[in-house]
């Protein structure tokens, strides 16, 4: 079955090879430095519309929205069910819409064009933007409604959208955005009139609230007013892995076209790729447990200080616009939506459901192809498997061997042309010079400089802290490797099943990776492809054998990989030997943590940092509900973990009966001491909270 | 001398037709006259070619249509022999013959609008094959002993190679354009028979059934869904069962106004000669001059007034059909019945695949008093389509409301005749500035809505302003009768139109379906849409003309018809890919709500989609009747299912 479908894995890794160059970006910030930004805020701005369509104002747009079928019918539902006049529940809707609806003023986005452009020159070396994609995103808007779908890693990303927009003369879109926002007054305002809309994070029963919301949406879309634009991922992800996208918004922008209202929509899948992220230890604390700063005008204006620091270059890549109405072809019958009214909301039929999620992924592949990676992506994955520091050169050389690898795997990579290697590794540790550093020859990550005397605890935080935002890099460059490298793991640890494992693999890590879902085979397929590209398997017959170079391959895949591994079997160890019945939910995350730290305090040398990661420890969770070993069970109004320890057991077996957790359990650990008793005496004196001081 | 006298009555048919149907006394004794010298000559003619007058044959044929109907009709494009467009040497096109309002007439503005819509030139010409090669008909293939025992009832039959390959086609793109390349048919009929009445058909139906003969029923052959169409697997002889002669109305009951009617008549005899006492039907079909009121019942079809009148399914009291099992008739003409299922609608849209329609009585009206068109302009498609929605809302829609695009109403246009006078041209020119700078319609946003009432005087005109003040509050601006009335004549004249457009590499065909309200506009916009994207991607070299109206309104909805040409040149088998462009748009359509046909029918052009559109178990239901009613498939054109 292997070999069957092979030519069609050449045929689509061939085709990605092409868009393999990082040729055709434009710097647009060098114009920025050349010529008056006052200028450029006030320039003309005069953009082509969908179909010529006549701009619409915010407060007409209101109208629509209000009058229409879609709202008030489900006004009179609710209505009816709630017993209040129509009028009340109208005047609800209105409220909803007030709180919601951008204001989009080109004023503010003047504004924020002048300000935006002293700060990029500040912040960012280049901002790099794809002109093909620009212009096929011109094409785009005039033929069919657009949908912007950018990467979402940083604040700054729609700012930075709407801000290349005005740049080259584009519509400018209108922005879902979190109603966090909204607690910044002032700043909230600004963004809403630079067309950012605000949504509930959460209105799950609230029917009003979601017809305003659709309805609005899709007004702005069948009409074409402007492109519309929102985060797949639904959050900025903080390990820069893409995170599985939410459906919620895609369902609501797809609807139109099933119902005929729309020929066609455009989505746009837009990589936006940081060199370095301004969020990026904030991420790692608040991955280790340290609550979100909640979002503050104060803090914003404290975040100043970041204004002095040198965060390399952006681009964003505008990818190919992707026809839903291609995609949808032959996999939905629009038919289907003949027999009911459109105007009555109704739940996405399976078929539909299942395209949606489909498209979502398949975007969101999009949107990691195109990331555009830097060489130091390549180093901080060498570094995270030699946490005792590696010697220059040797990075050096490795790092050119991975070079290799990345390129003929595909890899997006903006490699400076005719530097010489060394100079190319010591400016990224340059700019990097907050994670790793150099000394005596060694390469080394740089772990926080306490205060004072610290508990074992406050220093495993701390260099938790720098391995998690080191993984943040590692992780941009995950989905290049990472079919191979399941497979390599595959290979490594089971090899007479390799099929079987790579299976299991896919399916454990699909919370943590994106892998399009039925796309298995597909996947195996482009992973045999790529090792016996790169001479690392042979593949005689229906057999898969590593060759004699294919060891360096493998081992380094199969390192990438480890930290999962590692971090999915403590969640395991722990369910399974410390877990109490009553375990709820709320307790999990904080409980694998303490697990672990004790696991650390006793052991002193586990490596598996990430595991500390809530990132990390939600997806293995997610991964063990969905194979059923973990049952989610509603008492009162506590979720309480149910775990199936049996089969708990058997999946940290397949992980690797080998690895060190067991190791550790079986020997260094007396069997006397109870660990969860040592973790709860921990978590109860407040420890846990310790570390994040 | 029989046809340049039948001409010239047909003559003022046509321009009754398309003109107030106040005819004088004087023309009526007149007509009559001429009627009574044509069913001489016809009498004459029968008499030559040695048939036997049977018992049915107590009347002289007095209907339009001949035996051999290439006499007067054209054998491989639309309409009458005489009667057709052409560019003349001066690049203006004209109107030849007599029959129509256009005819003989000058169309300045046609050229252009045909050059610039389709970028084609009257310089490049695509002419047709002049003749027909009999000899590259395939032989006729007889079935010696039904033959002989047809030979015995005196029927009137013909195995020559024009009368069967004019019955081997409608009116689809596919077939007249092969016919005038010269292509030849893998199936023609191997004989064609003339039955005279009821009895007739009765006696062929059992030969057909004894001798184990496909029979396919032909009745004014305006098919246009490859209905006619010989299934090539046929290995049987095939046998085309013309009723064109089964044309007398056979009485008229002014009692319950009903008449009975042989079901081979056509339309414009039909309506001629109830016209004669006094009635009419107002069924008008689009294709009413040439099509027969047997394929208006086996195809479910519409006419143009049936706000007024019904369409065929309201107008049917009672059909007689001859099939294998036998006849099928009811015992009544009870006006509703709760009997079961109406057995007539397993009979209409049937299709020809259960057997042959003989006769049928269907309602008369009094011929109305009053007849007046008229027109409206709108800014927009979507305020036309607003103000017929409320229109029917209040269901208030005069005879007939259609809603031209903006395509059509520059198309009709360019039909507009030479203008005579230095003054109409001048009233044209302040009727336009007053529409497009004072009213400020975009002249290429804007849409006509033409509307033709009937009845009494001041009912009409009563009905008028109600109509006129529902178009205002759309932004409707009244646009007189003489737009209205265009309207109309342009659909007797646009299948003509067809077969110029074929004469300069440009191919057209229309196609229709029928929608709910709330999706006429996303429905025609896809559709369009999609023709244009379908042309691109099939790399039609130039921008195709597609456009649509709204013809007919109902309760919960419309049909809309469409119109979709383009020029060919640069394509190496258009007509492939014009049906795959037609196949698409078809697709467009169902999966915005649209039926898979209003009136045009099934055919073997749509049968893919049968089961989608009626489930399975439908089909399965249908099935089942035609394998009680024909399990032999004697009724073998294998349409519909």
């Amino acid at each position: 079955s292997v070999s069957s479908s092979f030519p069609f894995s050449l045929l689509s890794i061939s085709s990605s090879d092409e868009t393999n160059t990082i040729d055709g970006f434009e710097d647009i910030l060098e114009e920025r430095r050349n010529s008056s930004d006052l200028k450029y805020a006030l320039r003309c701005y005069a953009p082509v519309l969908y179909k010529g369509v006549t701009p619409c104002k915010a407060n007409m747009l209101k109208n629509i929205v209000l009058q229409s079928d879609q709202l008030h019918y489900v006004i009179n539902q609710v209505s009816q069910e709630s017993g209040e006049a129509p009028d009340i529940i109208q005047e609800e809707a209105s409220v909803i819409l007030e709180e919601m609806a951008h204001r989009l003023q080109i004023s503010t986005v003047r504004f924020f064009a002048f300000a935006l452009s002293k700060a990029f020159k500040t912040l960012f070396q280049h901002v790099c933007v794809n002109e093909e994609g620009i212009q096929r995103l011109q094409q785009a808007i005039q033929e069919h409604p657009v949908v912007l779908l950018p990467s979402h890693r940083s604040y700054m990303d729609f700012l930075l959208m709407s801000y290349i927009l005005y740049t080259y003369d584009l519509a400018l879109p209108v922005i879902a955005a979190g109603m966090d926002f909204m607690g910044m007054k002032f700043v909230g305002e600004m963004l809403r009139m630079s067309g950012a809309f605000f949504i509930r994070r959460s209105f799950g029963g609230d029917k009003l609230y979601w017809a305003v919301f659709s309805e609005y949406v899709k007004t702005m879309l069948r009409n074409g007013f402007a492109p519309i634009e929102f985060f797949l991922e639904g959050t900025r992800s903080r390990t820069c892995k893409s995170l599985t996208p939410k459906l919620g918004l895609l369902n609501i922008v797809i609807e139109p076209f099933f119902k005929g209202e729309v020929f066609d929509v455009n989505l746009v899948p837009v990589s936006i790729s940081y060199e370095r992220i301004l969020e990026e230890s904030l991420y790692a604390r608040e991955l280790l447990g340290v609550p979100k700063p909640k979002e503050s005008t104060s803090g914003l204006l404290k975040a100043r200080r970041i204004l002095s620091e040198d965060y390399g270059s952006i681009h964003v890549y505008f990818g190919q616009p992707v026809s839903v109405r291609s995609l949808a072809q032959g996999k939905v019958n629009r038919s289907t939506y003949n027999l009911f009214p459109r105007h009555i909301p109704r739940k996405p039929m399976e078929e539909t459901q299942s395209f949606v999620n489909d498209t979502a992924y398949r975007i969101v592949r999009l949107q990691e192809d195109n990331m555009v990676l830097k060489p130091w992506v390549l180093m901080a994955s060498l570094l995270l498997q030699n946490l005792e520091g590696l010697e220059l050169s040797v990075l050096t050389e490795q790092t050119v061997w991975l070079r290799g690898l990345a390129l003929s795997y595909a890899a997006f990579l903006d490699w400076p042309d005719h530097a010489p290697t060394a100079k190319v590794v010591s400016s990224s540790l340059a700019l990097h010079r907050g994670l790793a550093c150099v000394s005596g020859g060694r390469v080394s990550l740089v772990v926080g400089e306490p205060l004072g005397p610290v508990t074992p605890e406050e220093a495993l935080f701390n260099r938790a802290v720098s391995v998690l935002s080191c993984a943040s890099y590692r992780n941009q460059v995950l989905h290049v490797f990472l079919r191979p490298a399941m497979l390599a793991v595959a290979m490594l640890h089971l090899s007479d099943e390799v099929y079987n494992c790579f299976s299991f693999l896919w399916d454990m890590f699909s919370n943590d990776f994106i892998l399009c879902p039925g796309d298995i085979v597909q996947d195996f397929e482009e992973a045999c492809y790529l090792l016996v590209k790169t001479g690392a398997v042979q593949m005689p017959q229906q057999d898969i054998v590593m060759t004699d170079i294919g060891q360096p391959t493998l081992s380094f895949f199969n390192g990438l990989l480890e930290p999962f591994l590692q971090g999915y079997q403590v969640v395991c160890r722990y369910l399974c030997e410390e877990a109490s019945e009553g375990l709820t939910e709320k307790q999990y995350i904080p409980a694998v943590r303490s697990f672990y730290s004790v696991l650390c305090v006793f052991t002193g040398n586990l490596r598996c940092y990430e595991v500390l990661s809530s990132d990390m420890q939600k997806n293995a969770l997610a991964a063990l509900l969905r194979m059923d070993a973990v049952r989610k069970v509603k008492v009162a109004d506590q979720v309480t973990l149910i775990v199936n320890k049996m089969a708990v057991n058997s999946i940290d077996d397949i992980l690797g009966k080998n690895r060190m957790i067991s190791h550790i359990n079986q020997t260094q650990i007396s069997p006397g001491l109870s660990l969860v008793a040592v973790a709860e005496d921990l978590y109860r004196d407040g420890l846990t909270p310790s570390y994040i001081r | 001398m029989l046809t340049s006298d039948s001409c010239l009555s047909l003559h003022k048919h046509g321009s009754s037709m398309a003109s107030d149907s106040n005819s004088s006394e004087s023309q009526r004794i007149a007509q009559q006259r001429l009627r009574i010298i044509a069913g001489h000559l016809q009498k004459h003619k029968d008499d030559d070619s040695g048939t036997i007058a049977t018992e049915c044959k107590a009347e002289a044929n007095k209907g339009t249509v001949p035996r051999k109907r290439q006499e007067i009709m054209k054998w491989n494009g639309w309409g009458y022999s005489d009667s057709k467009f052409l560019f003349n040497k001066k690049g203006q096109a004209e109107f030849t013959g007599k029959r129509y309002r256009l005819s003989g007439m000058v169309l300045p503005s046609l050229q252009d609008w045909f050059e610039n819509t389709f970028g084609a030139s009257v310089n490049h010409k695509s002419p047709a094959t002049p003749a027909l090669n009999a000899s590259a008909v395939p032989p006729a293939s007889l079935n010696e002993a039904f033959v002989e025992d047809l030979k015995a009832t005196g029927i009137p039959f013909s195995h020559e190679a024009e009368d069967r390959v004019f019955r081997a086609h409608g009116h689809c793109l596919h077939e007249i354009f092969a016919l005038r390349e010269g292509k030849k048919f893998e199936r023609v009929p191997d004989m064609v028979v003339w039955p005279n009445c009821h009895n007739d058909v009765v006696k062929i139906v059992e030969l057909a059934c004894k001798h184990n003969v496909c029979l396919i029923p032909y009745g004014g052959g305006t098919s246009v869904t490859s209905a006619l169409e010989c299934p090539p697997e046929e290995t049987r002889c095939i046998v085309s069962l013309d009723t064109s002669q089964m044309n007398r109305i056979l009485w008229i009951d002014e009692k319950n106004l009903v008449a009975h009617v042989e079901a081979g008549i056509i339309g414009q005899d039909l309506e001629r000669l109830l016209n004669e006492s006094g009635y009419c039907t107002g069924h008008e079909p689009d294709s009413m001059e040439f099509s027969s009121l047997g394929g208006w019942v086996a195809t479910r079809a519409s006419g143009m007034k049936k706000n007024v009148y019904g369409n065929i399914e309201d107008l049917v009291i009672h059909i007689k059909v001859v099939t294998p099992r036998g006849v099928i008739e009811k015992s009544c003409q009870g006006p509703r019945m709760s009997t079961g299922p109406d057995i007539h609608h397993f009979i209409l849209g049937s299709e020809g695949t259960l057997g042959v329609v003989t006769e049928v009585t269907m309602k008369i009206r009094p011929i109305p008093e009053y007849q007046k068109y008229g027109s409206v302009v709108f800014p927009n498609f979507e305020a036309g389509v607003a103000c017929l929605r409320e229109v029917a809302k209040q269901r208030c829609a005069p005879a007939s409301i259609r809603l031209m695009d903006n395509e059509q109403f520059q198309f009709g246009h360019a039909l507009k005749p030479q203008v005579s006078s230095i003054f109409t041209n001048f009233v044209e020119g302040l009727k336009k500035f007053y529409i497009t700078k004072f009213k400020g319609f975009d002249p290429h946003q804007l849409v006509v809505a033409t509307l033709l009432f009937e009845g009494d005087r001041e009912r009409v005109l009563q009905h008028e302003k109600q109509v006129y003040d529902i178009a205002a509050t759309f932004g409707g601006l009244a646009a007189g009768e003489d737009n209205g009335q265009r309207g109309y004549i342009l659909t007797f004249v646009i299948a003509y139109l067809r077969d110029l457009g074929m004469d300069y590499y440009v191919v057209a065909e229309s196609f229709e379906t029928s929608v709910p309200w709330d999706r006429v506009l996303d429905l025609c916009r896809n559709v369009k849409e999609r023709i244009n994207r379908e042309c691109k991607e099939r790399g039609v070299q130039f921008q195709p003309l597609t456009s649509c109206r709204v013809t007919q309104t109902y309760d919960a909805g419309a049909c809309v018809y469409f119109y979709f040409a383009f020029n060919y040149r640069g394509l190496a088998d258009p007509v492939h890919t014009y049906e795959r462009v037609e196949h698409a748009a078809r697709e467009e359509i169902l999966a915005n709500g649209g039926s898979l046909s209003h009136h045009h029918g099934v055919g073997k052009l749509r049968k893919e989609w049968m089961k989608e559109s009626i489930s399975s178990l439908g089909v399965g239901m249908l099935q089942s009747v035609k394998d009680y009613v024909d399990p032999d498939n004697i009724f073998g054109n294998r349409n519909l299912l």
